[in-house]
């Protein structure tokens, strides 16, 4: 009988050579006359330990890593095959404490299935909410979206069951359900995760987004630098179609529902909603003004429900195991779990899925590790480049949306990055506005010229004496003012956020005296 | 967007790309928002999307030039020039600020001699700066055409670049 060997075929773990060990494993079986079945998973999310082999045993599976193919003749010398001992051994996979502490919903199948079989999702509870959800009446898988107490896991927190009601109330001769997979903020990549090693969850996510709102075409909104997403995602329609899960008659329920994937071409502000539905419409990716709401007015002026990949992918589990399932977990108005993505110069870096109330404290020290370069934790910056930075004093402030809302901050799609004590601050500040400059959409002016005066202020700052110093502190900040009061989305509207927290927080960065060779400048992209 | 008649007559541009061109709008303009998809194909097609196809994609769509251009030059992904036979896109935002992509960065563009939006003398390479590849735990990362690197280092970069030389 053959052994199964997981290779993960994650973007993260092939951009460590995880290629490049599965064909080593393959080769080594061949010449020792072994029958080995490689299977591409998806990655447990420990990505440190990437390339991270596991091996099916009678015990369980068994999980070596890193591995580099120079370790493979003496892992096959080791009798990896069965569960050998050697130094790579982190012993089976679910004992991993990393992983076994953590609460994985969303996250279930991840790392456990091959992506590319649908057999294998529907061996592991797959399609089993599409099942339920086509006994129930929209207004009731509506229902049990809204109790389940779950928020838009983009970034903005906002109910979902509120969006879709919006949706399911709007009457018209088409809706549609649109995914935003545009994921854009750096530090994240749950959602690609999701995409590589799970497909078939946002699919049927979908779907039943589909069936509760009454639309019967869907799109998937991809960023371009994700091309091993498009092919996971391409595979799994294929393979859904092929089976009826998608189609004009999905299940044979005689309900449609057909998706496809569109690519993106490399604009952040096109993960802001209204922004996304021109760029899907073929226009500049440029935002437009609410209301009226997709949920009324979307897609080509139809009601459209537009959700991220997080949002989407977790509708199948609460409409499997309950709405009371799933709100069960979390803390005040924060319900269920969040997978959350360590990022930077953490230690242990990877997804850590637990539900809301999980301190920064405990995800940095105790999952990450502390740092990876050793030296102590400076600044956090939660929710991508919008994100304020927080400090190390406050790193035990619990992830929940209100929590972090009152310390200026925003968990936004959970991710987490960490900076040690050789962050310049100043320079954080500095790319903050640079950022919104380079991705602005241009729409509104606070934005579009806020963004690069920013610049120009921080520059003034950092270069100046003391009196220039505290003259343009004074100016920035306005300018910020003005930004957040006065933008037409997040991207102008949050950019402050980083620069206002480096400023209150790490003040000192802005005090230094000019720069000089050792230190200079940060030199980035042309603005303006 | 409102449709437009092109009145004026489209300039010459060389067969080949007409045909290339028209092959793409054939098969992907009669889908709802059809303008991204196009221009992804034409530029996977021609590597490009050069000036003077956009008269032409915008009579086989029914718009302005004007519709068309801004689409083209509002996103980054879409390039007007040809590029280098390799691009290289390396990361420049938080996550990877945070493991020395400020360094890196200044390496990658010393070792090319090129700055972002340049390619190498020799046609070989062109170097794009990119926000975020979504390998924000191995970082920093690069990604060359649509092959994903983690962890890259100075020295690491520079074995990459000499065993592609070879």
């Amino acid at each position: 009988m053959s052994i199964t060997v997981y290779v993960p075929r994650d973007a993260s773990a092939l951009s460590l050579g995880a290629d490049a060990v599965a064909k080593a494993i393959g080769a080594e079986a061949a010449s020792r006359n072994l029958d080995v079945r490689i299977v591409r998973n998806g990655s447990r999310g420990l990505y440190w330990l990437e390339p991270m082999v596991e091996v099916e045993t009678s015990a369980g599976r068994v999980a070596y890593g890193p591995v580099q193919p120079t370790d493979v003749m003496g892992l096959f010398d080791a009798h990896f095959l069965h569960g050998g001992e050697d130094v790579l051994k982190l012993g089976l996979t679910e004992d991993i404490s990393w992983l076994k502490s953590q609460q994985r919903l969303t996250f279930a199948r991840m790392g456990i299935i091959d992506p590319r079989s649908l057999d294998d999702y529907l061996a592991h509870d797959g399609y089993r909410g599409l099942a339920a959800a086509l006994k129930m009446e929209p207004a009731a898988i509506v229902q049990a979206v809204t109790d389940s107490g779950l928020r838009g896991r983009g970034g903005a927190a906002f109910p979902a069951g509120i969006k879709w009601k919006t949706c399911l109330d709007a009457a018209a001769d088409q809706k549609y359900i649109v995914c935003n997979a545009d994921e854009g903020d750096s530090g994240t990549f749950s959602d690609r995760m999701i995409m590589e090693g799970d497909p078939f969850v946002l699919i049927e996510g979908m779907s039943i987004a589909g069936l509760a709102v009454g639309a019967t075409h869907g799109y998937i909104y991809l960023r371009i630098e994700y091309p091993h997403a498009q092919r996971a995602l391409e595979a799994a329609i294929e393979a859904a179609k092929a089976r009826g899960y998608l189609g004009d008659n999905i299940c044979g329920s005689g309900k449609a529902f057909h998706l496809e994937v569109r690519m993106a071409a490399g604009a952040y502000i096109c993960g802001e909603e209204t922004s996304l539905l021109e760029s899907l419409e073929g226009k500049r990716g440029q935002v437009r003004f609410k209301p009226p709401l997709p949920a009324i007015q979307g897609l080509f002026g139809k009601p459209t429900v537009i959700n991220n990949v997080i949002t989407l992918a977790t509708v199948p589990i609460i409409l499997d195991r309950g709405a009371a399932f799933y709100r069960d977990y979390g803390m005040g108005r924060s319900r269920g779990t969040l997978p959350l993505q360590l990022a930077g110069n953490v230690k242990r870096t990877g997804l850590v899925e637990r539900a809301f109330g999980v301190t920064l404290r405990e995800l940095i020290e105790e999952y990450g590790g502390g740092t990876a370069s050793g030296r102590p934790v400076r600044a956090v910056q939660v929710g991508g480049p919008l994100g304020a930075y927080i400090p190390a004093s406050q790193l035990d402030t619990p992830i929940d949306y209100e929590a972090f809302a009152a310390i200026g901050g925003m968990v936004g799609h959970g991710g987490v990055v960490v900076f040690d004590d050789t962050v310049d601050m100043a320079a954080q500040a500095r790319f903050a506005m640079e950022f919104c400059a380079i991705e602005s959409c241009g729409k509104c002016t606070p934005c579009r010229i806020g963004s690069t005066r920013g610049v120009e202020v921080i520059d003034r700052i950092i270069a100046g004496d003391m009196a220039e110093r505290a003259r343009n502190e004074v100016l920035l900040r306005d300018l910020c003012q003005t930004m957040v009061a006065g933008s037409l989305c997040a991207l102008g509207g949050m950019a402050p956020f980083p620069v206002l927290s480096a400023l209150d927080h790490f003040h000192e960065d802005f005090d230094r005296s000019a720069p000089s060779l050792l230190n200079p400048l940060p030199f980035g992209e042309r603005v303006g | 967007m409102k449709p437009a008649k092109n009145v004026a007559s489209l300039p010459p541009i060389d067969d080949k790309v007409r045909d290339a061109v028209l092959d793409v709008t054939a098969r992907l303009k009669d889908q709802p928002g059809a303008l991204l998809p196009i221009l992804h194909g034409v530029q996977a097609s021609l590597g490009y999307v050069p000036e003077e196809v956009i008269p032409l994609i915008a009579r086989e769509m029914n718009l302005s030039r004007a519709d068309v251009h801004g689409v083209v030059s509002f996103y980054h992904f879409f390039r007007t020039r040809p590029a280098g036979k390799r691009v290289i896109y390396l990361c420049r935002a938080e996550s990877c600020q945070s493991m020395g992509a400020a360094k890196l960065e200044q390496h990658v563009k010393q070792r090319l001699g090129v700055d972002f939006h340049e390619t190498t003398t020799d046609g070989a390479w062109t170097l794009e700066p990119v926000y975020c590849l979504g390998n924000c735990a191995c970082s920093p990362a690069m990604m060359v055409d649509d092959e994903l690197k983690g962890r890259v280092t100075p020295e690491s970069f520079d074995a990459w670049l000499l065993s592609e030389a070879k």
